[in-house]
């Protein structure tokens, strides 16, 4: 029981780390109609930014609160720059030059921060553990990602359908001609909503960073995993992007739990061991299969 | 007219001599120089270019030329580097590499298609060790095997009775657990290789050993995973119940970064900075004079990988024209390694004692390892005898 309390737990947190980076990938995607590969960059730089300003600030929440605002920054100029120019585009285009983003984002790390990894110290305060039940510890870091996950998951949730912002984004999605004739700048918008994608991806990439370690590319191996989680969720839904998340966070770690003590039943233990990590990675997509073809649009999707 | 001649050809060469003598000796060297892995690189770098001062730049009389390449982690580009190495720059020996995985990819272009000599500065995969074991290939670190064997032998004398292991799903990971088990006969709970270098999130392997309940955890873990790991293994609360036994998981590398999360962790090597060895105490004392840090058993293999090339060009006198010749004065051994006695075995891996170390902190206050057991002397790997070269 205690055993799978704290595996549960694990899946959670994996879960809202991953919804963090594919909330900003569902709604650059979905509203925007932009396939943006260069989103696990903005993932990377935020663990920079944050690493930078931590050692500036000496303190991992100041810094981590400034690479936030810095991050918006950076997501606002790259979509004035670059992603303004792709929206009328097709999505090949748009593959070709956000491809082309992650090679600059990469070399313009290895120039400023230079090739070597970089590693964040957790603040002391959640350097142990807490007790979730008597007598059964969790570390208290992992289980600061899943308050801040959660409170960012609602915070996204009432933005995108109670207020005027909400709702302009999603008027925006279904037809962005209409509601500038209305009078909004459509255009201001999409360039918050980029923005606030990016804040989302570099606050995944800063709490990962003490879990994970920073490192150039870090994005890329992760993006694959976030494509895969607003495929299955439905492209454009933030709620499919949340309960897609979770499910892959659980596969992910109960694979991992369960996997390599199923296999060694019927295979001999060095078999078993060799292939287990390949098969509970490969669990994943076996579900995102099975959801396409009993929802070709992903659990929440609204699209055809 | 004649003697005129002949003077003038005595004369050229006379002229031509020194300009032969002149050209460098050129050595490879193969490691990782970026992304999280690169403070191993790092090591090794500063050791072979300490092992260069302490020459005084020459090998037989001859100037030296080190051609540093970064193989970023990955086998495909360590095997394109090193082929480099062999078919542009034409060195004339090939040495470094830290993983297992990276230099099974890259041992042939050296050893087979350029017939030049490769001398491992760290892995050390069973398969060159036994079945795949090459005239031209040499190590001065160790056979993967052996470093968890000792450890094992060790946790086996102290009374320890199971054991949960956890290495990384690659050739070294699978030799290391081989390994451990090769020595410890007690009970193994749990057993997990985890996805390799991708995977550096531990929490459901935690949560699985805290319900396994071992009497100890042994883990392989290098370099950035390992710092990872110790981290996540005191977070989890786990420090608490289960202590921690490792290879290559504590070091020189990791520590600065570990800090007090290791101490009191022990581990196993065939070096420790503390062996009283006169070579060792100027290699250790040298490095931390430079760079303010302890060296690592990376830097101290790849030290002795430049001192072994050294002896074998001091012995020929610079002349690398005939292979067989180098080979034979490599096998020799002829140079005083940093670690003490050191011989080559028939597949050309180094016998050798393996020590059992300890994370402590020093009178400065700065966090390091320091030799508490013998744990084996004098070690031959268990796979010397499948190697058909006698």
């Amino acid at each position: 029981m205690e055993y799978l309390i704290l595996q549960t737990l694990n899946g959670i947190q994996l879960g809202l780390l991953m919804f963090l980076l594919a909330a900003g990938l569902t709604l650059t995607f979905g509203i925007m109609d932009l396939v943006n590969l260069a989103h696990g960059s903005l993932y990377m730089v935020g663990a920079y930014f944050a690493w930078t300003f931590i050692a500036w600030t000496d303190s991992f929440v100041l810094g981590a609160l400034l690479a936030l605002p810095a991050a918006l920054a950076l997501g606002v100029a790259v979509e004035m720059v670059v992603m303004r120019r792709l929206y009328a585009r097709d999505h090949l285009d748009q593959v070709l030059a956000t491809f082309g983003l992650i090679l600059f984002f990469n070399e313009l790390v290895r120039v400023v921060w230079g090739p070597a990894g970089k590693s964040v110290a957790l603040p002391s305060f959640v350097a142990g553990t807490i007790d979730i039940m008597p007598g059964v510890p969790y570390p208290a870091y992992r289980f600061a990602i899943i308050v801040v996950g959660a409170v960012v998951a609602l915070l996204l949730a009432w933005l995108v359908t109670r207020t005027r912002m909400g709702m302009l984004i999603r008027a925006g999605a279904s037809n962005r001609r209409m509601v500038g004739a209305l009078g909004v700048d459509i255009g201001l918008l999409f360039t918050l909503v980029f923005g606030l994608g990016a804040v989302f991806a570099a606050l995944a990439g800063l709490m990962a960073a003490p879990i994970l370690s920073i490192k150039i590319g870090m994005g890329d191996d992760i993006l694959i995993l976030a494509f895969v989680i607003i495929v299955i969720g439905g492209i454009g839904s933030v709620k499919g992007a949340f309960v897609a998340a979770m499910i892959v966070g659980q596969i992910d770690i109960f694979g991992r739990a369960y996997v390599p003590d199923l296999l060694k039943t019927f295979l001999s233990a060095a078999a078993a061991s060799s292939a287990a990590p390949a098969i509970s990675q490969v669990l994943i997509y076996v579900v995102m299969a099975a959801v396409l073809v009993w929802r070709p649009t992903g659990l929440f999707g609204q699209r055809s | 007219m004649f003697a005129r001649f002949g003077a003038a050809a005595v004369g050229l060469s006379l002229l031509a001599a020194p300009v032969h003598a002149q050209a460098p000796i050129k050595i490879g060297f193969v490691s990782t120089f970026s992304g999280p892995q690169a403070a191993i690189g790092q090591d090794m770098r500063r050791s072979v270019e300490l092992a260069l001062e302490h020459l005084g730049g020459k090998m037989g009389g001859k100037p030296v030329e080190i051609v540093f390449e970064d193989d970023q982690f990955k086998p495909d580009v360590g095997k394109q580097r090193t082929e480099k190495l062999v078919q542009q720059d034409r060195v004339n020996f090939v040495t470094g590499y830290i993983w297992s995985n990276v230099l099974l990819a890259s041992f042939k272009s050296v050893t087979d298609e350029a017939d030049t000599i490769l001398i491992s500065a760290n892995a050390g995969p069973s398969q060159l060790a036994g079945e795949l074991c090459n005239k031209n290939f040499f190590s001065t670190s160790w056979n993967n095997d052996q470093t968890p064997m000792a450890m094992g032998a060790y946790l086996q004398a102290k009374g320890v009775k199971s054991l949960y292991l956890m290495a990384g799903n690659y050739a070294a990971g699978k030799d290391m657990l081989a390994g451990v088990k090769r020595t410890f006969t007690g009970q193994i709970v749990g057993e997990d290789l985890t996805k390799w270098p991708d995977q550096l999130d531990f929490s459901a392997e935690m949560a699985k050993i805290r319900a396994a309940k071992p009497d100890g955890i042994f883990i392989f873990y290098p370099g950035a995973h390992g710092v990872q790991f110790v981290q996540q293994y005191v977070q989890s609360g786990l420090k608490a119940t289960t202590p921690l036994y490792q290879v290559f998981s504590v070091d020189a590398i990791t520590l600065p970064q570990q800090k007090d999360l290791a101490l009191g962790t022990l581990g196993a090597q065939q070096w420790v900075n503390d062996l009283p060895v006169d070579q060792n105490r100027r290699y250790v004392a040298d490095f931390r004079k430079k760079h303010g840090v302890y060296p690592s058993y990376y830097g101290a293999q790849s030290y002795d990988s430049i001192m072994l090339i050294a002896s074998a060009v001091e012995a020929l006198k610079g002349d690398l024209s005939n292979k067989d010749a180098v080979r034979a004065a490599v096998k020799k051994a002829d140079f005083k390694s940093v670690r003490g006695a050191f011989s080559f075995n028939t597949n050309n891996f180094p016998i050798q004692n393996f020590y059992i170390q300890e994370a402590v902190k020093d009178s400065d206050g700065n966090a390091t390892v320091k030799t508490i057991a013998t744990a084996v002397t004098a070690a031959k790997d268990p796979h010397f005898a499948k190697c058909p070269m006698k």
